[in-house]
């Protein structure tokens, strides 16, 4: 079938192969019914950390990163500097908090007599379907954007590749295209496997066990909740079911931040730019079109809405990345990451303007191995012409130049300009209707609570899109 | 004619999925140039030569059909060498951490 006859027929194949009608969601002319739509999984945190138990996902260890913090305490003024605590996702099945957003999609295939299931993922994520395939018996299907058209893998993806076949995983490889999605598209078709897709709300529920999670351990250590958690932020999914799980656990004010590596001036859909990212995942490229336009995702409602739970959006370098992973590995004997050490290379600097009687929570590791590891992508890297030094980590340059920090003192973040972003969120949701609808009421109370602004103000920002009527 | 696989082995076979000129609207211009590609590995139904159409029986119990790229192909992904941006971090902090005790 034609790339244009699949894509038409998108909506019916991930009907049936999510068993999910999003349009029973509905709202007014834009809006719809998340919470209902979460709620309809049928499952709650309880029931979630349940099925999770049961194939060893979850309750992985809350670790005090003493030294990071006596670190950043020698580089503070006297009084500041947070206690910093990872919570080791690495120690989860298959190496990463993706077992957590697998193992309801599974489950439910399962329960559902789904003869197997299937992922578009190049990360994490598909190891974790094709582990939780594996223990639940069912078949798996993984389709990856893996190689550029000169045939170069992206290490740190073939290392994902081995990982979802070690599993028993059949593994599609593409080269560079959304098109991976179309193949994706046609395999359900064929199969009538179920989609376990990273946006599903049965797979951001599966995700709220770990700020559940990490709310009652840091409470149980310190006494408090976390004053502030940040998270590696990609597709929202991270972000999303981990604000969810910290309110669920009563920590209403502990305080989100999000990060991602700035990977600005590379196009995500380039085959030239493919392999020069050194980051596969918890970049700009995905963070900043996901926050702003969630449902651009393989199903018709993402369940992954990070824009709700943002206090903060910040962005670390590639440079600064590589630094926290050697930082965590030769001062606290953890060899992780390095793309999930993107929300510790800026807690690393966010801790410093803290008190020392408050608490950072970095909400993830993840395993780390040949290919995806601070060796495989810096070789990649000067291989393909991008200059290495140490240095300002402002003189870091993607796709050009990799500059690792001289001195912890020099990491920092650049804070994303949330107003921006939640405006461009609105111009998206609007672009989506035709010109000159009119708007319900329920659909200005949509967008504010996609956009945490008062109804009042999102009526503002929209007759300034808009212009006069 | 040279056979490079027997009936029964583990390959990787190539299919055009898409070729140049047929990729998706929103593509830019440096990948709409390449065509869309897919590698697969499964068993091999019958014995063929590296380049041939042959059909595979994947892990997932499909059949799929495409050119015979590798013959029980490796994973190569590793580490390389070190790299000497990174290795001088763990004593610069330790230092640090030294003197502030």
């Amino acid at each position: 079938m034609s790339y244009a006859n699949v894509m038409a027929e998108k909506a019916n194949i991930v009907r049936r192969a999510t068993g999910l009608d999003f349009t029973t969601y509905a709202m007014g002319r834009l809006a719809f019914d998340y919470e209902r739509m979460m709620a309809d999984t049928g499952y709650d945190v309880a029931a979630a950390r349940q099925v999770q138990r049961a194939t060893a996902v979850g309750d992985t260890p809350l670790v005090e990163l003493k030294n990071i913090t006596r670190l950043v305490r020698a580089l503070s003024e006297p009084g500041r500097g947070a206690r910093i605590f990872v919570k080791d996702e690495a120690k989860n099945p298959s190496g990463s908090f993706k077992d957590r957003r697998a193992s309801l999609s599974v489950h439910e295939a399962k329960q559902r007599g789904f003869p197997g299931v299937a992922a578009a993922t190049s990360g994490n994520y598909g190891a974790a379907v094709a582990s939780q395939a594996a223990k639940a018996g069912l078949k798996c299907i993984i389709v990856q954007e893996a190689f550029d058209s000169t045939g170069l893998a992206q290490p740190e993806i073939a290392e994902k590749t081995r990982a979802c076949e070690a599993y028993g995983a059949e593994v599609l490889r593409t080269s560079v295209g959304p098109e991976l999605f179309y193949v994706f598209l046609q395999v359900l078709k064929e199969t009538s496997f179920f989609n376990a897709s990273l946006y599903t709300p049965y797979s951001v529920r599966g995700i709220e066990t770990l700020g559940h999670e990490l709310a009652q351990q840091v409470k149980a250590l310190t006494g408090r909740f976390p004053d502030a958690v940040v998270a590696t932020h990609a597709g929202g999914g991270n972000v999303t079911g981990t604000a969810r799980g910290l309110l669920a656990a009563g920590a209403v004010d502990t305080k989100i931040i999000a990060a991602s590596v700035d990977l600005s001036g590379l196009h995500m859909a380039s085959d030239h730019d493919f392999n020069r990212k050194s980051f596969t995942t918890g970049h700009t490229g995905f963070s900043l079109p996901f926050t702003t336009n969630p449902d651009r995702a393989d199903v018709p409602r993402n369940a992954a809405r990070a824009l709700r739970y943002l206090e903060r959006f910040v962005t670390v370098t590639q440079g600064e990345v590589f630094y926290a992973t050697q930082a965590l590995a030769e001062l606290e004997g953890m060899e992780r990451g390095p793309a999930g050490n993107t929300s510790l290379a800026a807690a690393m600097a966010l801790a410093r303007g803290m008190d020392a009687e408050q608490v950072l929570v970095v909400q993830e590791t993840e395993y780390t191995g040949a290919g995806k590891h601070p060796l495989a992508q810096p070789n990649l890297a000067k291989r393909l012409g991008i200059e290495i030094l140490r240095g300002h980590p402002r003189g870091n340059f993607p796709g050009k130049r990799i500059v690792i920090p001289e001195r912890p003192d020099q990491m920092s973040v650049a804070d994303v300009d949330l107003d921006h972003v939640r405006e461009r969120y609105i111009e998206n949701a609007l672009a989506m209707l035709p010109p000159g609808t009119p708007l319900d009421p329920v659909d200005i109370l949509f967008l504010a609570a996609e956009t945490r602004l008062s109804p009042a103000t999102v009526e503002e920002k929209i007759h300034a899109i808009l212009g006069p009527a | 004619m040279t056979i490079n696989a027997p009936a029964g082995q583990w390959v990787e076979i190539h299919v055009i999925v898409l070729p140049a000129g047929k990729r998706a609207p929103q593509v830019p211009e440096d990948t709409r140039a390449v065509p869309l590609e897919l590698r697969a590995k499964g068993f091999l139904r019958a014995a063929a030569a590296l380049g041939d159409a042959v059909e595979v029986s994947t892990v997932a119990g499909r059949t799929l059909a495409g050119r015979l790229a590798a013959v029980n192909p490796a994973y190569d992904h590793g580490f390389g060498e070190p790299v000497a941006e990174l290795l001088s971090i763990g004593p610069e902090l330790r230092k640090i951490l030294g003197s502030a005790s």
